[in-house]
């Protein structure tokens, strides 16, 4: 018996590792894939899932939170619904499975089932490091999702969507994304739920901007009031790109979203925005770390939260700005509109700057909803709840505004916005 | 139609008194001027009489149309037909103008149990009072007085009072920050409101306003109180003599 073995697996832990056992046979990889995923279940089995004493998950304790996994269900059916902003090409993922039927010209993609079956997977399903529980249960149990290539120099009028519907069970996708030099585009991954049914969901996307390639991404993240979600995001960003991202939580009981970037090209600039809307008693949780690594790259980020009932958020935001990389220029703010008594946001921005010749700043302030603001629309007649409701959806709202260059897009996200306060607030 | 009787009023938060047994009356069709040194109460009798929470009435009562309104909030005085005209206008970021003017006028239509505006007929009259009014088209794509100037902002107040068509409008200091053109631009728009079933309180510092827009009546107000009302001739003695005598006399 190996001392591991001593620690007591939680229901959680145990019905991971059983979805795994069960579909042994059924995952696809080659033998390299197969291994590393024996690898991976294997540590997730000895190590278990991470506790608060794991520092980057000090503020989301796993192992309590997550309280039951629902089984994987093979005949899960979800749906297709309509895009998000009208007039999208739709890339589907339903309870795992790729439907490929509307490519755009410029685009192409295959579903990254086969690339695991030929191996050519297996480096992209390294984990990030000793504390990535979420590339470790994505990588022991992915199924599908999309490997997608932009050709260099493509543009895109309108949106792309990849909907990643779940029904219930679970579903573990990846989506590998490489944006040619020069490519312009904006994609909305689209996380929902179909039903009320518990869902478990991981994803981890890996994008990769070429020199120049100008990008709104957007992570719309809608599951259902019984569902984990586990998302990961990794960027990789070259000379000059740019890339706009922006993570919406209006969903969910339990949910991580890493991000984790580097700007590794001179001139490569990241906006990342976040809003996270959090409501009952879900638990949000947004972790971001970019390091700058060579000289004249920028980024602000921006994180607005509105918190009720009972709701807990997180942010941690950590900036690295390596040795050489000087004239970085990074600010980080993280803004929460705490709307209950019970309900909790914690923020912790955090900078590790090694150059000397840089500009850096980060800031977390908690606010209520502004009297004289709230005073100045009763007066106008307009009822308190929703007078109310307008001051916190202008909280949020400035953020979206942001990409008012694309009005059909900054619409449906207002819907989407005004669609959850209508429901919670 | 405003019947104020021996008022107290104190700040909320601390408990300091600020209006101390205040008595006016105005009456449908009535224009009232209330003038009086920096920091007597004005303000604060307007924020009062539009049901702003941060003051608590301790004394006393008023009486809009014959009924209490102490018990009613802000909204709903709102939707009964009080107005105020801010001193210091708010500014909302990312709430837009246009769709606070639409659920203002639309929640206010509400409440009276009348049918909603169509979008058509909200947009002719935004269109026809904003041009009333001199106020260009790109302002009203702002956010809610952001960016606004100092004198743009009390156009945009007087625009919101022509919308909406309140009974009792109460104009604290609208004439300050204003250039005489703009000055005239929005007397003309107090004075197309007036009317036989409309009253109006208009705070002022200055004559210059009530040469415009000309008062029934005239009250001081010092340290929460009025101590003294009279007609027009009020308002010119006090420009040539300033609140001295007055204040001795009632001392
Ligand atoms: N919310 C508040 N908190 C603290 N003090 C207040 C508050 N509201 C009013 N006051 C005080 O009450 C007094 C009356 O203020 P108010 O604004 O009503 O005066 P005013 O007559 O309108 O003056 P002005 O002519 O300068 O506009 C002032 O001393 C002011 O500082
Ligand atoms: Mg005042």
């Amino acid at each position: 018996m190996n001392m591991q073995q001593a620690i007591k697996m939680t229901a959680a832990e145990t019905a991971l590792v059983d979805a795994y056992t069960a579909q042994i046979g059924d995952l696809p990889g080659d033998g390299a894939v197969l291994s590393l995923r024996d690898t991976l279940v294997h540590e997730l089995k000895t190590a278990g899932l991470p506790t608060r004493r794991v520092e980057s998950w000090h503020y989301t304790d796993l192992r309590t939170l997550l309280r039951a996994v629902p089984s994987a269900d093979p005949s899960a059916f979800a749906d297709r619904v309509d895009p998000i902003v009208p007039g999208s090409s739709v890339l589907s993922v339903r309870n795992g499975q790729a439907d490929l039927k509307s490519l755009p010209e410029g685009v192409t993609a295959r579903s990254y089932t086969e690339s695991l079956l030929d191996g050519s997977a297996v480096a992209g399903l390294a984990v990030l490091g000793s504390d990535d529980a979420i590339g470790r249960i994505n990588g022991g149990l992915v199924g599908g999702g999309l490997e997608i290539a932009l050709a260099e120099g493509a543009e895109f009028e309108a949106p792309l969507e990849i909907q990643i519907a779940q029904s219930h069970g679970q579903a573990h996708t990846r989506f590998p994304v490489s944006f040619g030099a020069g490519s312009k585009a904006t994609v909305i991954e689209r996380h929902l739920s179909t039903n009320g049914d518990a869902s478990f969901v991981s994803s981890v996307t890996d994008l990769t901007l070429a020199e120049g390639a100008d990008v709104i991404w957007i992570i719309l993240q809608q599951q259902g009031p019984a569902d984990t979600h586990l998302g990961q995001i990794r960027f990789d960003l070259g000379k000059d790109a740019k890339l706009h991202l922006v993570v919406i939580n209006a969903g969910g009981k339990l949910v991580r979203q890493e991000l984790h970037g580097k700007a590794s090209g001179e001139g490569a600039d990241l906006t990342l925005r976040g809003i996270n809307l959090l409501g009952g008693d879900s638990h949000t949780d947004v972790t971001f770390t970019l390091s700058h690594d060579v000289p004249h790259t920028t980024s602000t980020e921006i994180i607005r939260n509105v918190v009720f009932d009972r709701a807990k958020g997180v942010f941690q935001g950590k900036i690295l700005v390596a040795k050489d990389a000087q004239k970085t220029d990074a600010k980080m703010s993280c803004n929460t509109l705490l709307l209950s008594d019970e309900g909790d946001f914690s923020a912790k921005p955090e900078l590790e700057i090694f150059a000397d010749d840089v500009q850096c700043g980060h800031g977390a302030t908690v606010i209520d909803i502004d009297h004289t603001q709230l005073f100045y629309l009763l007066s106008r007649g307009i009822p308190e709840n929703k007078a109310r409701a307008m001051l916190v959806n202008a909280f949020v709202a400035e953020i979206v505004e942001e990409l008012e260059a694309d009005e059909a897009l900054v619409e449906a996200l207002e819907g989407v916005i005004s669609a959850w306060l209508a429901k919670h607030a | 139609m405003l019947e104020i009787k021996n008022l107290h009023a104190r700040i909320a938060e601390d408990g300091t008194e600020i209006i101390r047994g205040l008595d006016l009356t105005v009456k449908a069709g009535e224009v009232a001027a209330i003038m009086g040194p920096n920091g007597s109460g004005k303000s604060t009798l307007s924020y009062i009489l539009s049901g702003r929470e941060d003051y608590e009435v301790t004394e006393g009562d008023i009486l809009y149309n014959g009924e209490s309104i102490l018990e009613l909030d802000a909204s709903e005085r709102a939707a009964k037909g009080i107005f105020l005209a801010f001193q210091y206008p708010v500014e909302i970021p990312g709430v837009a103008t246009m769709q606070f003017l639409k659920v203002a006028m639309n929640e206010q239509r509400k409440y009276r149990g009348e049918d909603e505006l169509t979008t058509p007929e909200f947009m002719r009259r935004v269109k026809e009072a904003a041009a009333e009014l001199k106020i260009a088209p790109e302002m009203l794509r702002r956010p809610v007085n952001v960016g606004f100037s100092g004198g743009e902002k009390k156009r945009a107040e007087i625009l919101q009072m022509a919308l909406l068509e309140p009974k009792l409008c109460i104009l604290d200091e609208t004439d300050s920050g204003l250039d005489i053109d703009a000055l005239k631009v929005v007397a003309d728009g107090v004075n197309a409101l007036r009317s036989p079933d409309r009253a109006v309180v208009v705070i002022t510092h200055y004559q210059r306003l009530l040469d415009y827009i000309i008062p029934d009546t005239v009250h001081v107000l010092y340290k929460g109180q009025v101590i003294k009302s009279g007609d027009k001739a009020l308002a010119h003695e006090l420009e040539a003599n300033g609140y001295a005598d007055i204040i001795e006399a009632a001392a």
